[in-house]
């Protein structure tokens, strides 16, 4: 597992298009909202939570239907499934590739993204947490779905369809984890609480990803 | 001769709405090489997936060593070798690379799997840039890195310069005198002697 690891974040490293695509989306969608919600700063500071969550999520999604499709393309997959791997475990690791080559840099440009917001600076560290988690659950979520969406025609279409739904509680206890932080209150139950819905889908999607790309 | 190892009893394959093949029964012993020969569509590179656990068997049986082969498919997977139509390489990364990776999934030596096929002169030179028929050669390297029990050739010399083709010679000798099996589908001619032929 840790072999398919290292490649994605060779391959990242070699051809950081995608990574910087999505990292340009979610700075660029911070940076829009400001003008089309007018410049009041108690306004976006209300709305930066709820914002920056949607935004993250979105833009962690753009590299998704192409963490299968690009390995059944070039006949990688056939031979990961003939590696001796466990078609759960070669989920997980490219779930996990997709966290560190598009969660991460996410997470390090959610500063950024904050105050083009207006966040309170006092947030920013819980909306780094926060963004971090919702990022992972989208990770193991999205693999599943990139794997049941696998060589469906309009896969690019349905896999926003199936994943973004399971991340609505993410996005509900990060946003409320980062307002708490921001109007001075503890931030530690709402990150606990996405924490277990990571814990929940971690060792659970990869399971799901694995029977549907051994299924075909 | 000894007793066979892969046994496929009474196959059938169902693609896309259509049946591909079906009653087809066959049995490989270590040591043998089985050509796949047929029309396009004929269902050669079907079977082969099919033999390497990739696509289910609409029916039938096929048996190692009298185990299903179809229970574990993990454990099926990891005693043979497939070489598909395409080459699974990824252009961003370096021959000796794109190997590596594999030999850190499965073990063997890149090194020496390079020089098997003669590509240790390219072996720092990204994928993208090889030629087709050196690409199909990188492919074919897989098969030297370490050794597995069967191997599952689709057009293994598609792209091969006749040179490159005849290079297989000693590869597939080796692998056969230590008791490994062969399947090719090809319309090419081969270098394996004696092999036997099964027509779809």
């Amino acid at each position: 597992m840790i072999p398919l690891v290292l490649r994605e974040l060779r391959m990242a490293i070699r051809h950081p298009a995608d990574t910087l695509s999505a990292v340009m989306f979610f700075v660029l969608v911070a940076a829009l909202f400001p003008f089309g919600v007018g410049p009041s700063p108690e306004l976006l500071a209300r709305m930066a939570p709820g914002v920056l969550l949607a935004a993250a999520l979105l833009a962690a999604l753009l590299p998704l239907d192409r963490l299968f499709g690009a390995e059944a393309e070039d006949g990688s997959l056939d031979q990961l499934l003939l590696s001796g791997l466990h078609p759960a475990s070669i989920a997980a690791a490219k779930a996990l590739g997709h966290w560190i080559t598009t969660g991460i840099p996410l997470v390090l440009a959610t500063p950024l993204a904050a105050a083009l917001l207006n966040l309170p600076t006092e947030a920013w560290g819980a909306a780094m947490l926060a963004l971090g988690l919702a990022s992972a659950i989208l990770s193991v979520f999205g693999a599943a779905g990139a794997a049941l969406t696998l060589g469906a025609r309009r896969g690019g279409v349905l896999l926003p369809l199936l994943v973004l739904p399971l991340s609505i509680p993410a996005v509900i206890f990060g946003a409320a984890a980062i307002e708490a932080a921001a109007n001075g209150l503890e931030a530690r139950p709402y990150l606990l609480l996405e924490a277990a819905i990571l814990a929940f889908a971690a060792p659970l999607a990869p399971l799901a990803a694995g029977a549907a790309l051994r299924g075909e | 001769m000894e007793a066979s190892l892969l046994q496929a009893r009474e196959l059938a394959c169902w693609r896309a709405e259509r049946l591909v093949f079906a009653g087809l029964s066959f049995e490989v012993s270590p040591g043998e090489a089985l050509l796949l020969t047929g029309a396009n569509g004929a269902g050669k590179s079907s079977l082969l997936r099919l033999l390497a656990g990739l696509i289910p068997a609409a029916e039938g049986a096929l048996t190692w060593e009298g185990e299903d082969c179809f229970a574990d498919r993990v454990a099926h997977g990891a005693r043979l070798r497939y070489l598909g139509h395409q080459d699974a390489l990824k252009p961003s990364m370096t021959a000796a690379e794109n190997l590596e990776f594999f030999a850190r999934l499965e073990g063997g030596e890149v090194a020496a799997a390079l020089a098997a096929l003669e590509l240790s002169a390219l072996a720092d030179l990204p994928a993208r840039v090889l030629s087709s028929g050196q690409k199909r050669r990188l492919a074919l390297a897989r098969l030297a890195l370490s050794p597995k029990k069967l191997w599952l050739l689709d057009e293994p010399s598609v792209g091969l310069d006749t040179a490159s083709v005849e290079r297989l010679a000693p590869l597939f000798a080796a692998h056969r005198a230590a008791g490994g099996m062969l399947l090719a589908a090809t319309h090419l001619p081969l270098p394996l002697p004696d092999a036997r032929e099964l027509r779809l």
